[in-house]
C-alpha cells in the first residue's frame, strides 16, 4: 500500500530534503463559548438573578469545535480543507489567522497569515475605490505602492467591466461583486500564508479562472495557500494536498486525489 | 528504496528535520505563535507604519458619514450650531445665565464650551464603538487595532477644526478682539486631542468586551456635561459645596480644557467671577498636561494589553 503510493509520486527522492515549514498546527483544541445560550436569555429577571448570583456557567454553553488537530504545512504547498458543514474547517482557518484563541495546543506561523473570507466585509458605505485604497493601506502598503497597484486590482476584480461601478458605494454591489473585489484586494499583496474561505465559489466563470491563476502566482512567490471549499473541483484544480476534517477531528491528510476521492465516496479510513 | 512500513504523512518533517516534534520544528524555523501580541515597542512601530491607513480611514469615514444626507457635510457645521441655539435658549434666556456675563459675550462663552465638550464626548462615544462597529475589517485584515480608536479621534479632530471656523466667527461677532492668547489655542487643542485619544482607547477596549456599556454611555456623558459647566458657570455653585467636590470640579478634565480654550479665545470672559483676571491660574496648564500625558499613556498600554483579543469569539 505504502510502496505503491510512494512509487506514484515524483518527489520520492525529495524525502531526504528538509522542507521549510510555514504553518505548524500542534494538537489544537478550540472551544467556543456561547453566551446567552442557556434558559431565560431575554428575561430581565433572569439576567438580574444571574448578575446577583454571580454564576457564570448558567448562561454559557461550550462548543468543542476542533478536537486535537495536528499538521504541518510547508512552503509552496496549496492545501485544501474539506468536510461537511460545521465540521470545523472555517474555525481551523480563523485559528491559523490568529483570530481565535486555542484552548490547548499551539499554532505557529511564518509571518502573519491573512484570512480571505467571503463574509469578511470592508466598509459598505464607502465606494469601491476608497475600499481598495483602505484595504491596501491596512495590509501595510505605502501610498506609493497603492497608487502603483490600484489599476491592477480594479482590472483584476472586473468590477468596471460593465460600467463605472468602482466609484459607487460597496453596499450597492451584488454579493458576487463584493466578494470579487475583496479577493482582488487581499490577493494584491503577497502573503507568506494566505487563507481562503470559499472565495473561489463566488464570481463568474471568468473570474474563477483568473483567481485560480492568481493563487498559482501567489504560491509561486513562496507562500502557502489554504483553501476551504465545498467545491471539490476547485480543490482538485488548486491543491495538491488535502486535509479532511469531520466533527473537529482530522480524518485524513494526504494527496488531493486520494483524499477527495474517498471523501466523495464517503469512505472513512 | 527505503523500507517504509507505514504511509508517509505529508506533515512529517523530512531529511535533517526528521524526528523533530511540532514544537521543535516551529522553533527551529523561527515560527511565531499566530495572533500573538507584539511587544509595546514593536506595536508602536507597526502603528506608525499604518499612519497613512489611519488618515485615509478617518477621511473616508468623515465623508461616508453624511453620504445619505442631501446637504452632505454642511451638517458638520449645522449640528453644533443647532446645539448651541438650544442651549442658548434654555440656559441663556430661560434660566438667565447670560446675565452674569459682559453684554453679548454669553453666546461665545457657550459655543466654546459646547464645541470643546463635544470633542471629548464624541471621542468617548465613537471609541466605545470603534471595535464592535468594525468587526468586518478586523476579521478580514491584520493591522494594529489601535489604528481604529486613533482614527476615530482624528475624525473628531477634523470635525472640530471645521467647527472652529464657526467658533472664530461667533467670537469675533461678540466683539472680542483677537489677542496674543489666540496662540494658546494650538497647544490647548493638542493636549485635549491627546487626552481624547487616550480615553478613546480605554473605551474601545471596554466597549469591545462589554457591549452593554454603549447603553450606559449617553447618561454618563450627559451627567459629565452638566457637572462640567458647559452652559452655566460651575463656579457659581461650587463654593457652597463640600471641599472634596470643589477639588473634583477643579481637576475635572472637561472643565480644565474648556477653561484653557475659553481663556485662549477670550480672556475677558473665561471666568466671569474674575473679570480683571486676564491670565489663567498656572495650575490649569499643569492639570491639562497631566491629564493629556497620563490618560494617553494609560489608554495606549491598556488597549495594547488586549490586542490579540479584539474581533475574537
Amino acid at each position: 500500500m505504502a510502496d505503491t503510493d510512494l512509487s506514484k509520486r515524483d518527489d520520492v527522492r525529495d524525502t531526504d530534503v528538509a522542507r521549510e515549514p510555514t504553518v505548524v498546527v500542534d494538537d489544537v483544541h478550540i472551544v467556543y463559548r456561547v453566551h446567552g445560550a442557556g434558559s431565560g436569555k431575554g428575561s430581565a429577571t433572569s439576567a438580574l438573578s444571574r448578575i446577583l448570583s454571580r454564576k457564570r456557567g448558567s448562561g454559557v454553553r461550550e462548543v468543542h469545535a476542533v478536537k486535537g488537530i495536528s499538521f504541518t504545512a510547508y512552503k509552496g504547498e496549496a492545501i485544501g480543507l474539506i468536510g461537511s458543514n460545521g465540521s470545523g474547517k472555517s474555525t481551523m482557518l480563523a485559528a491559523i489567522a490568529g483570530l481565535l484563541p486555542t484552548e490547548k495546543g499551539g499554532i505557529y506561523t511564518n509571518g502573519q497569515p491573512s484570512l480571505l473570507g467571503v463574509n469578511a466585509a470592508l466598509m459598505n458605505e464607502l465606494s469601491g475605490e476608497r475600499n481598495v485604497v483602505l484595504g491596501c493601506l491596512a495590509m501595510g502598503m505605502t501610498p506609493a505602492q497603492v497608487r502603483e497597484r490600484y489599476q491592477e486590482i480594479v482590472d483584476f476584480s472586473g468590477i468596471n467591466d460593465k460600467g463605472d461601478f468602482i466609484s459607487l458605494p460597496m453596499r450597492t454591489y451584488s454579493s458576487g461583486m463584493g466578494a470579487r473585489l475583496r479577493f482582488s484586494i487581499a490577493a494584491a499583496k503577497t502573503h507568506d500564508v494566505l487563507l481562503i474561505d470559499e472565495a473561489l465559489a463566488t464570481g463568474d466563470q471568468a473570474f474563477q479562472q483568473r483567481s485560480k491563476k492568481r493563487i498559482e502566482e501567489l504560491r509561486g512567490s513562496a507562500g502557502t495557500v489554504f483553501l476551504v471549499s465545498h467545491d471539490n473541483n476547485s480543490i482538485r484544480e488548486v491543491c495538491e494536498r488535502t486535509i479532511w476534517i469531520e466533527a473537529g477531528e482530522l480524518i485524513m491528510d494526504g494527496p488531493t486525489d486520494e483524499v477527495v476521492g474517498r471523501y466523495e465516496r464517503g469512505e472513512r479510513p | 528504496m527505503s523500507t517504509v512500513s507505514e504511509p508517509v504523512s505529508l506533515s512529517t518533517p523530512r531529511g535533517v528535520d526528521a524526528g523533530l516534534t511540532a514544537k521543535q520544528l516551529a522553533d527551529k524555523y523561527g515560527l511565531s505563535v499566530s495572533g500573538a501580541r507584539p511587544g509595546l515597542f514593536a506595536y508602536t512601530k507597526q502603528l506608525w507604519a499604518r499612519r497613512h491607513f489611519i488618515w485615509a480611514f478617518a477621511t473616508a469615514r468623515l465623508v461616508a458619514q453624511y453620504t445619505d444626507a442631501k446637504l452632505g457635510q454642511v451638517w458638520q457645521v449645522v449640528t453644533p450650531l443647532l446645539n448651541c441655539a438650544v442651549f442658548y435658549l434654555v440656559f441663556g434666556v430661560i434660566l438667565e445665565n447670560k446675565d452674569g456675563f459682559p453684554p453679548n459675550t454669553y453666546i461665545a462663552w457657550l459655543c466654546i464650551g459646547v464645541f470643546v465638550f463635544q470633542f471629548t464626548q464624541n471621542a468617548v462615544q465613537s471609541g466605545t464603538r470603534a471595535i464592535s462597529d468594525n468587526l468586518g475589517l478586523i476579521r478580514a485584515l491584520h493591522f494594529p487595532r489601535a489604528s481604529l480608536p486613533i482614527a476615530f479621534t482624528v475624525i473628531q479632530l477634523q470635525q472640530l477644526l471645521i467647527s472652529m471656523v464657526v467658533l472664530v466667527i461667533t467670537v469675533l461677532a461678540s466683539g472680542i478682539t483677537p489677542g496674543r492668547t489666540w496662540l494658546l489655542i494650538i497647544p490647548a487643542l493638542i493636549l485635549q486631542t491627546m487626552f481624547n485619544t487616550g480615553i478613546s482607547l480605554i473605551m474601545a477596549r471596554i466597549g469591545a468586551k462589554t457591549s452593554d456599556i454603549s447603553q450606559l454611555i449617553p447618561f454618563v456623558m450627559r451627567a459629565w456635561m452638566f457637572l462640567s459647566g458647559v452652559m452655566f458657570s460651575i463656579q457659581d455653585r461650587v463654593h457652597k459645596w463640600p471641599h472634596y467636590i470643589q477639588v473634583i470640579c477643579a481637576v475635572n478634565p472637561a472643565s480644565v480644557y474648556m477653561d484653557l480654550l475659553r481663556h485662549a479665545f477670550a480672556p475677558i470672559i473665561y471666568n466671569k467671577h474674575q473679570p480683571a483676571h486676564q491670565s489663567l491660574p498656572p495650575h490649569q496648564w499643569t492639570y491639562g498636561i497631566a491629564w493629556a500625558v497620563g490618560i494617553f499613556v494609560i489608554g495606549y498600554v491598556f488597549f495594547w494589553k488586549a490586542e490579540e483579543e479584539y474581533g475574537r469569539g
